[in-house]
């Protein structure tokens, strides 16, 4: 299945868990360093670096990029880091967030109760990952080094939908709590 | 006394280090090929991709992972060596330089509570020295990514729990990572010593060539029951479900306190990055 970003309410509703997908357009990465930042900005009722609506973020800190590349390694940090942040952004109209294994419960009623999904990408996959990446760019805290905030140029990029907006996981672990 | 160098344990650390980020071991990308044969689905795509990986990496001097690791080394010095300097040192140029060079991921922050505490080259190294008989040096280079350790644990178990309890708990830790450490694992444990003993002990264990079973012959069985127990929990290749959850399991056993049943478990990803060199 092509996802195309921005990504609209109804593609996204047509998903399932374990879905594969390939996504064409723009994603923004944001880890553990840069989520803080991003809800500092929140708090305070500050502009964010970029629009959530429709917008993917990636949990990615790629390799240094070599010269002549796009990006360096570039497969997904672990997701469950994030999950404190990941409910209110999706609650503000981020439509997918991009990452590896799973989450905690919240995340995934988030995504049910927001009409957002998680992607699931495969984590070690960096060298494969990369060569997705047509362009990338740092758009804000360049200070944190990998964990800056960039905006990428994806091009096919492979996942799978990990959470769907009806609540269904594709983790066997979850298997224990069903939902809907 | 053999006079030497550290020059050379730098220069030594620096290909280590470029090696172990950009070409998988021959016998971990075997095993990753077996796991593909056998998987179906979901696993099989997971583990086609993961086999395609270490091909580009190496074709294009790529990092596998961009989590280059915190580089752990552990450095085996014959008595007979006479070291130049400090080969603490010497091992930390040759990763600061590799890791310069190489355009690979500077993880280290110098203070764990400051995140903008980055130390601009990777370094420190975890080094680990052990004194060996003979005049030559032995080094074991692995970078560890952070997902994996993240997802290890020392216990101190009670030694009623015995064998079975053993098994049970590795289960267990390899069930609560689900996806999370990037499976298929290689799954290092340290029994008995004491708490940090068995701790190194499961991160040497790691660095066994893979599947190379214990020497002992009872814990080679133990190796191949917890290995058959891990997979039987159908966690699979990145926690997606499947046959492959892990590629092996080492154990080293240590005498340890009749009260005791020290127990580390620490969970290498499939991105099993170690290479060692003989100086």
């Amino acid at each position: 299945m092509q996802l195309t970003t921005p990504l609209d309410k109804q593609a996204l509703a047509e998903l399932r868990a374990g879905d594969a997908v390939a996504i064409t357009g723009t994603v923004y990465t944001a880890r553990d360093a840069a989520h803080a930042k991003l809800f500092e900005l929140l708090d305070a009722g500050q502009e964010l670096p970029f629009e959530l609506e429709g917008q993917v973020i990636y949990y990615c800190g790629p390799s240094p990029t070599p010269p002549g590349k796009a990006i360096g390694s570039a497969g997904p940090t672990t997701a469950y880091r994030m999950d404190a942040f990941a409910p209110r952004l999706y609650a503000l109209g981020l439509a997918a967030t991009i990452g590896k294994g799973d989450r905690s419960r919240s995340v995934r009623e988030a995504c049910e109760e927001f009409g957002a999904i998680y992607l699931v990408a495969v984590g070690g996959a960096g060298a494969l990952l990369a060569q997705r990446v047509t362009a990338a760019e740092v758009i804000a805290y360049p200070e944190l080094g990998p964990e800056a905030i960039a905006r990428l140029t994806v091009a096919a990029f492979p996942a799978i939908v990990g959470y769907d907006t009806a609540g269904n996981s594709i983790f066997p672990a979850d298997a224990q709590h069903p939902r809907g | 006394m053999r006079e030497i160098d550290c020059e050379i344990i730098t220069e030594t650390v620096y290909d280590l280090a470029l090696e172990a980020n950009y070409l998988l071991p021959e016998r971990v990308l075997e095993a990753l090929e077996a796991a593909l044969a056998r998987e179906t689905g979901v696993a099989r795509a997971v583990m086609a991709m993961l086999v395609e990986n270490a091909r580009i990496a190496a074709a294009t001097r790529t990092p596998l992972c961009q989590d280059c690791g915190l580089v752990v080394v552990f450095a085996e010095i014959g008595r007979e060596c006479h070291l130049s300097g400090d080969p603490c040192a010497a091992i930390n140029q040759g990763v600061a330089r590799a890791y310069q060079e190489g355009y690979l991921r500077k993880s280290v922050l110098a203070d764990p509570f400051r995140r903008d505490s980055n130390t601009g080259d990777n370094t420190p190294a975890v080094v680990h020295t052990v004194l060996t008989e003979g005049d030559r040096i032995r080094l074991h280079l692995a970078p560890k990514g952070g997902g994996s350790e993240n997802m290890s644990v020392v216990e101190m178990l009670v030694p009623a729990v015995g064998r079975q309890g053993v098994i049970d708990r590795v289960v267990a830790q390899v069930v609560a990572g689900g996806g999370k450490p990037c499976p298929p694992l290689i799954i290092g444990v340290g029994l008995g010593g004491t708490l940090e003993k068995a701790a190194l002990l499961s991160k040497w264990a790691i660095m066994r060539p893979l599947g190379e079973p214990s020497p002992d012959a009872d814990t080679a069985e133990l190796e191949c029951d917890i290995l058959a127990a891990v997979n039987a929990t159908g966690v699979g290749p990145m926690g997606l479900g499947g046959k492959t959850t892990a590629l092996a399991v080492h154990v080293e056993k240590h005498p340890c306190h009749i009260a005791s049943l020290p127990l580390a478990i620490n969970l290498q990803c499939h991105a099993a990055r170690h290479q060692q060199a003989t100086i």
